[in-house]
C-alpha cells in the first residue's frame, strides 16, 4: 500500500503526515508513506485544497486534517 | 435577542462588583462582558451553520461550475461561490492553478479570489454583532460588488501573460470527490468550528478588550477631526493601514466599533474592514508563486481603488 500526503509544507500537512503514521500503528499495518510537496505533482491529482490524502493513487479527501481514527477507517 | 446577556453583565458589574455603568471602569467592564459573550455565541452558531453549507461546495465542484461561465455571469457566480466555498490563503496556489487550467477566465478567477476572503463569516458575524445587521448586509453587498467589478476590470486588461509560465504547463488531473454523508458533514463542521474558534479567540478577546477601554476612557468625538467624514484622507489611509493587519481581522472589528463611537465615519470603517480582509501581505507572498509582479500589483491596485471608492460612497450617503 502506498500513502501520499499532499500539501506544500503547511502546518496542517505536517500534522496529517503524523496522523497517517499513527493510524498505521493503530491498525497494525505497514505502508509506504510519502509527502508530496511540489505543486505540479499535487495538481496531477486534481486536488485544490490541501492537505489531501491519496491511497494507492486514489484521492480519499482534500482540504481537511483527518484524525488518526478517521484515517484508519480508510486504510 | 441578547437581552439576557445585558442582564447578566448588569448582574456582574453592578450587583457583584458594585460599580456604576456610568463610571469609566464600570462602562468598560460591562461592554467587555456583554460583547465577548454575544460575539462568541454568534461565532459558534454561525460558523457551524456556514461549515455545514460549505460541505456542499468543495473547491473542485466550484471549479467545475465556473469553467462553463464567461465574463459578467461568471464574475457574479464566482463572487457568490467565493462566499460558500471553503478557502484558506494557504491553498491559494493549487486553487488558482486548478481554476485557470480548467478554463475559468482570469478575471472570473480573481472575482473568486477577492470575494472568498473578504465576504467571510467571521467578519460578517462581528459586523452584525457590533454594528447591527444593516451594516453587515451593506458589507456583504458592496464586498460582492467590489469582487465582481474588480474581476471584470482585471479580465479586461488581458494580463494572461503575467501568470507565471509554469502554471500553463501543469496538467491538472480529474478527481472524484465523494459525496459526504450527514455524519461526515457534522463532523467536518464541528472540527472546522472548534479549529477556527481556537485560532481566533485571543484576537477577539483582545480586540473587545481594547474596544472596551476606548469606550470607557477615550473622550467622545475624539476622532471626528481625524477619521470623520470631512477628512478626505481618512479613507485611503484606513485602506493602507488595513493591509498589514490580516491575521487580526477578528480582533480589528471590536476596536473599529469603539472608534466609530468616537467619531470615525462609517464609510471609512467599511473600507478599512475590506482592506483588512481582502488585501493581505501573506496572501500577496503566496500569490507571487503564480502571478508575475505586474499582475499582482494590478490586482492589489484595482481592489484598493474599488475599496476606497466604497469608503467615499458610504461616507457621503450614510
Amino acid at each position: 500500500m502506498k500513502i501520499e500526503v499532499l500539501g506544500s509544507g503547511c502546518a496542517k500537512c505536517m500534522q496529517l503526515y503524523g496522523n497517517v503514521n499513527k493510524a498505521l500503528a493503530l491498525a497494525g499495518k505497514e505502508a509506504e508513506v510519502v509527502k508530496v510537496q511540489d505543486i505540479p505533482s499535487i495538481m496531477k491529482y486534481g486536488v485544490m485544497s490541501t492537505p489531501a490524502l491519496v491511497i494507492d493513487g486514489k484521492v480519499k479527501f482534500s482540504g481537511k486534517l483527518a484524525s488518526p481514527e478517521e484515517i484508519r477507517g480508510l486504510l | 435577542m441578547f437581552s439576557f446577556l445585558e442582564i447578566f453583565a448588569d448582574l456582574i458589574v453592578v450587583h457583584w462588583l458594585g460599580l456604576s455603568i456610568e463610571t469609566h471602569l464600570g462602562g468598560a467592564l460591562h461592554f467587555f462582558i456583554y460583547d465577548t459573550l454575544k460575539i462568541f455565541i454568534l461565532l459558534s452558531v454561525i460558523i457551524f451553520a456556514v461549515a455545514i453549507i460549505r460541505s456542499w461546495f468543495p473547491p473542485e465542484r466550484t471549479k467545475r461550475i465556473l469553467s462553463h461561465e464567461r465574463e459578467y455571469v461568471g464574475n457574479v457566480m464566482a463572487a457568490l461561490l467565493g462566499v460558500v466555498t471553503p478557502f484558506c490563503s494557504c491553498s491559494a496556489v493549487p486553487l488558482f492553478i486548478g481554476f485557470v487550467e480548467s478554463g475559468v477566465p482570469l478575471g472570473v478567477t480573481f472575482s473568486f479570489l477577492i470575494s472568498s476572503p473578504m465576504v467571510n463569516e467571521v467578519a460578517l458575524i462581528l459586523l452584525w454583532g457590533m454594528f447591527g445587521w444593516k451594516i453587515a448586509l451593506i458589507y456583504v453587498g458592496t464586498g460582492l460588488l467590489v469582487a465582481i467589478v474588480a474581476g471584470i476590470v482585471i479580465g479586461r486588461l488581458k494580463m494572461e501573460r503575467y501568470v507565471q509560465d509554469y502554471v500553463w504547463e501543469i496538467k491538472v488531473g480529474d478527481s472524484e470527490i465523494a459525496e459526504q454523508s450527514w455524519p461526515e458533514r457534522f463532523a467536518y463542521a464541528r472540527d472546522y468550528t472548534s479549529g477556527l474558534l481556537k485560532k481566533i479567540w485571543p484576537y477577539v478577546v483582545i480586540g473587545i478588550g481594547i474596544g472596551a477601554f476606548i469606550h470607557g476612557y477615550v473622550p467622545q468625538d475624539f476622532l471626528v477631526k481625524w477619521a470623520g467624514r470631512d477628512n478626505p484622507f481618512a479613507v485611503p489611509l484606513a485602506v493602507a493601514l488595513g493591509v498589514p493587519l490580516y491575521a487580526n481581522a477578528a480582533g480589528v472589528i471590536p476596536i473599529v466599533q469603539a472608534l466609530t463611537a468616537k467619531g470615525m465615519a462609517i464609510g471609512t470603517v467599511l473600507a478599512f474592514m475590506m482592506a483588512v480582509t481582502a488585501l493581505s501581505l501573506p496572501e500577496a507572498v503566496i500569490l507571487s508563486n503564480v502571478l508575475k509582479k505586474p499582475l499582482l500589483a494590478t490586482f492589489f491596485g484595482v481592489v484598493a481603488v474599488a475599496i476606497v471608492m466604497v469608503g467615499y460612497l458610504f461616507n457621503i450617503i450614510l
